[in-house]
């Protein structure tokens, strides 16, 4: 029998972060912790190194390789390069805050680098056992992640939470694959969409596991009811860990959303259109009502994803590919101004003290102008005020489903969106109109400083043109569809 | 364009960038630069704005100095402006008061000073794009981003319930501009694509998508304008902001509520306009009644001028759904000559506030022999706030009145009683706050205006004289664009 060697050629970058991966843990046995700057930097290198490749291979062109289990195409392309930019941002904006909290261990960043092969495994993957290989990854990486700093009850209280949670919902989507599988006969979902289509299949058993696969993503995009575990591990982990999970993995869970429900069940659409819209709209109601009455930050944040999931979900109910792409435009949006608020909270934590009450953040203007203007506009933003991107993003998903006829849903998910418009005024009023509590100066970082100034920026300035990252979308929808 | 320039743009974005300008280098040891550079800044943004009255073609309904861009094409979005003769005026009206507020604050304001005049030069350029903009979307990017200025300046600078009076402001006007943004996307949808607010003008629409999409377009302007019972924003938002801040709000923010009207409600849903426009004339006339005698109770100076202000605003509702061309020109008239009005007496109560740090009628009284230039100044503008004939305040109330007499003599008659009570609620402040014997020791201290305010009252008050007696200029640059609508707002479209 011959054997034939696989195309490795799309899985280059995959291919080339675990190898460094490797050489990163080696070399950080043998550093002490004055060189450790050599992991992070090095770290750093790997996610340009992946970056490098995968641009270098950008193609409009759909490849697949490993019998059909592994694809490459734009979507995958441009959501990878993404999750390089935001991983690279999370470990810039952890530096200080890890560091003073020693958590600046070569863990830290090994976690990180497998959690973001887990990531782009995911979003590439076309094979129902390839997902779940990917999304372990992840999972194992993040709740590892959740519970390095070992001496913190709450962060064990998180970790503890967080697995038994994600487990579970690992578990469901599990089960809902072994029907789709037992229903169909197939594992890739190519070629489970074609069953679908072609084979008399028993209607219900694709339904039931239908239903488990929803239910496991919406765990994994914290969308509600599924979203018990966010506001604990969120407010439990570290700053920089919850930036992590607020962050990069929603990118992939939107990848596997996308592979999943649209390339694999696509002809269920009709059925699981239903059931999302149940979830979005539970989502924006309880992210947006709920987070009124936190006080911690953090936990309000927790809450505001949830909410901004809704309107991903949003983008999928549409089902067609101008709501698949506003989904995405959504989605990246959401990154760039999660990333930057998280990053704020961090850059205004110090050695002993936690950024985490709404009241930390009274006076900022009069602290710290430049940053409370940025924060300003990352609020706006989450807000859905123009011109910040994220306006546009609401107008994008507002637009493929008014489109699609659901003006009912348009109306609603507006006026949640104007209960959650109070939250984020909370924080503006709290930073402009109020005298601070504390006096100790804001003193940030160079290159922290530098990079939330220009995220800070770019959520502007993406929303004054918006036309690359809204066609960079809907181009990679409709290449790989 | 005029020589080539792109003026609307200019005029837009050249307070933005001065304002921008002022925030970078401003802290509060460079206090007189800041000062200067925002009184350039404005000035010129006044000046610049200038060719667009003269090398305005009033023969013309078409939109002029027109700027097409696109900005982008994943939803057909243009940056696309142009003017006509209902924008044009409220244009140069908004660059007039700009300078005019920072004179007003230059040496009141010593907390974060360049960020104030930032703010002000920044809405100043965000409001002329509102009234520039022809693409839905554009104009929504401004409508909505003008809201974050004058949240600030509220809730910094404000008084001392300010914190709840710019979060109820912002929220208020969030609501009615979140329904017009589905109102927006269903007519994207409906048009096939299309995010031109002409086109949409032209766009077949059957009742009941018009009579909806109407009501999400009242939503949002009626929290503007704003009508009863949507008003209750305004009087907390005016007592609690600064003086700058309130006469802009008077004088150029709700205006948008009633040019809103004018570009979208009228236009594009005509024939709900007509089955709604009793409606919208019994709640106009309410609020110029009721709220006029709402007004007469109030014990603050700025509260009584907020609810007088919604009374007037009312005269522009009510012009709007006549639907004959007094009505509409007499709403417009009316719009430009209450922001000249409101400006200068929330200018006049400044003037007092500043002295003693009170808004309350009951704290002053016999002002008169103090400060007597001061009094005959706020003569004045009572006058015309009252609708003395020969002010500016009585040419757009009584077109309106007009307009409404040829529909109904009812209506004209419920319109023309808020001479009286305009004049009662006006001239009985004036009385308990400037005449008699002066009433405390706070008040025998007070001092006449400075140079600085007797040059801002008096150009105001050449404005409410002007146009008072001689508001031929002003007609005549809307009066073909007021025609054009008509007779398309005539014309159904069912």
């Amino acid at each position: 029998m011959a054997f034939l060697s696989p195309d490795f050629s799309p899985a280059y970058p995959e291919i080339f972060l675990l190898i460094m991966i490797c050489i990163i843990m080696l070399v950080d046995l043998f550093l002490d912790n004055d060189q450790r700057y050599f992991t992070f930097i090095l770290s750093l290198i790997s996610l340009a190194g992946c970056a490098v490749i995968t641009f270098v291979t950008l193609s409009s062109e759909v490849q697949y390789t490993f019998s059909g289990m592994f694809v490459d195409d734009l979507m995958s392309d441009s959501l990878k390069l993404m999750v390089y930019l935001t991983v690279a941002l999370v470990l810039i904006y952890s530096r200080n805050y890890i560091r003073v909290r020693g958590m600046f261990k070569g863990e830290f960043f090994s976690l990180s680098l497998f959690a973001t092969l887990g990531m782009m495994v995911m979003i590439s993957a076309s094979h129902f056992i390839v997902f779940y290989l990917g999304l372990e990854l992840l999972s194992l990486s993040l709740y590892a992640m959740v519970a390095l700093q070992r001496d913190s009850a709450l962060a064990t209280e998180a970790a503890m939470k967080f697995f038994v949670l994600g487990a579970l919902a690992s578990g469901f989507l599990l089960y809902g694959m072994s029907m789709i599988y037992g229903a169909t006969g197939e594992l890739h979902t190519s070629k489970i969409a074609e069953a679908i289509q072609t084979k008399t299949i028993d209607h219900q058993v694709l339904i039931i596991g239908l239903v488990f696969i929803v239910a496991g993503l919406a765990f994994k995009l914290s969308a509600a009811p599924f979203h018990m575990w966010a506001p604990d591990v969120y407010q439990g982990s570290p700053t920089a860990v919850t930036l992590f999970i607020g962050s990069a993995p929603k990118l992939a869970a939107f990848g596997f959303t996308i592979r999943l429900l649209v390339d694999g069940l696509g002809a269920l659409a009709a059925d699981w259109q239903g059931m999302l819209i149940i979830l979005a709209v539970a989502s924006m109601a309880i992210g947006n009502i709920v987070a009124i009455m936190q006080t911690n930050i953090k936990r309000m944040l927790a809450y505001s994803t949830i909410s901004h999931m809704g309107f991903v979900l949003l983008g999928f109910i549409a089902v067609d590919h101008n709501g698949y792409s506003s989904a995405m435009f959504y989605v990246i949006a959401y990154v760039l101004m999660t990333v930057g608020a998280f990053g704020i909270i961090m850059i205004l934590s110090r050695e002993g003290f936690e950024a985490e009450n709404l009241s930390d953040y009274k006076g900022l203007n009069q602290r710290n102008p430049w940053l409370a203007l940025i924060m300003m506009f990352l609020m706006l933003s989450m807000a859905g005020i123009p011109p910040m991107i994220g306006f546009y993003a609401k107008l994008s998903v507002l637009q493929a489903i008014v489109n699609t006829g659901f003006i009912w849903l348009a109306i609603t998910a507006v006026v949640l969106s104007l209960i959650g418009a109070f939250y984020y005024l909370r924080i503006i009023k709290l930073m402009y109109f109020e005298a601070p509590e504390h006096n100790a100066p804001v003193l940030p970082s160079f290159d922290a400083k530098i990079l939330i100034s220009i995220n800070g920026l770019a959520v502007l300035i993406t929303g004054i043109f918006p036309q690359a990252l809204m066609g960079l979308s809907l181009q990679a929808i409709q290449t790989s569809m | 364009m005029l020589f080539g320039f792109p003026i609307l743009s200019i005029v837009i974005w050249l307070p933005v960038i001065f304002g921008l300008f002022v925030l970078i280098i401003g802290n509060d040891h460079r206090l007189v630069l800041v000062r200067w550079i925002s009184l350039l800044g404005s000035t010129l943004s006044f000046i610049v704005a200038l060719p667009l009255y003269t090398g305005f073609d009033s023969t013309l309904s078409s939109m002029q100095f027109v700027e097409q861009h696109i900005w982008f094409e994943r939803f057909n979005v243009y940056y696309h402006l142009g003017i006509d003769g209902i924008s044009m005026p409220l244009i140069l009206l908004n660059c007039l008061i700009t300078p005019l507020v920072v004179v007003a604050g230059w040496e009141v304001i010593r907390n974060r000073t360049s960020q104030y005049f930032g703010a002000f030069l920044i809405m100043s350029g965000i409001v002329n794009g509102v009234f520039a903009s022809l693409d839905a979307v554009l104009f929504y990017t401004f409508w909505e981003a003008s809201l974050i200025p004058m949240f600030i300046i509220t809730g910094v600078w404000g008084g001392p319930n300010r914190v709840y009076a710019a979060i109820k402001f912002f929220l208020y006007t969030l609501l009615g501009s979140l329904l017009m943004l589905i109102a927006l996307l269903y007519l994207y949808h409906e048009s096939e694509g299309s995010f031109s607010i002409l086109s949409y003008h032209q766009l077949p629409l059957t009742m009941t998508p018009q009579i909806l999409i109407f009501l999400a377009f009242l939503l949002a302007f009626a929290v503007k304008v704003p009508m009863w019972p949507v008003h209750t924003w305004l009087p907390d938002a005016h007592v609690e902001a600064p003086t700058g801040g309130s006469v802009v709000l008077a004088a150029i923010l709700l205006k948008l509520g009633g040019y809103g009207f004018l570009r979208f409600s009228l236009p594009i849903a005509p024939d709900a306009s007509h089955y709604l426009a009793e409606w919208m004339i019994i709640l106009s006339l309410i609020a110029v009644v009721y709220i006029g005698l709402v007004a007469l109770i109030q014990q603050d100076m700025k509260k009584l001028i907020a609810y007088s202000s919604v009374s007037h605003m009312g005269f522009v509702t009510l012009g709007l759904f006549l639907f004959n061309g007094y009505g509409i020109e007499g709403a417009m008239v009316q719009m430009i000559s209450h922001g000249f009005i409101s400006g200068a007496m929330f200018l006049c109560v400044g003037v007092l506030y500043d002295r003693l740090h009170s808004r309350q009628i009951a704290d002053y009284g016999g002002v008169v022999n103090r400060m007597p230039i001061f009094a005959a100044f706020f003569m004045l503008f009572a006058m015309a706030n009252a609708g003395l004939p020969g002010t500016s305040g009585f040419v757009g109330e009584f077109m309106v009145i007009m307009g409404a007499v040829k529909i109904n003599f009812w209506y004209a008659f419920f319109a023309a009683i808020t001479l009286i009570l305009g004049a009662a609620y006006t001239l009985w402040m004036y009385k308990r706050v400037i005449l008699g014997e002066v009433s405390n020791k706070n008040v025998e201290q007070l001092q006449d205006i400075t140079l600085r305010e007797s040059f801002l009252l008096t150009l105001l008050a050449i404005a409410v004289l002007w146009f008072g007696l001689y508001p031929f200029p002003l007609t005549e640059v809307m009066h073909v664009t007021v025609d054009n609508l008509l007779e398309h707002v005539m014309n159904s479209k069912l």
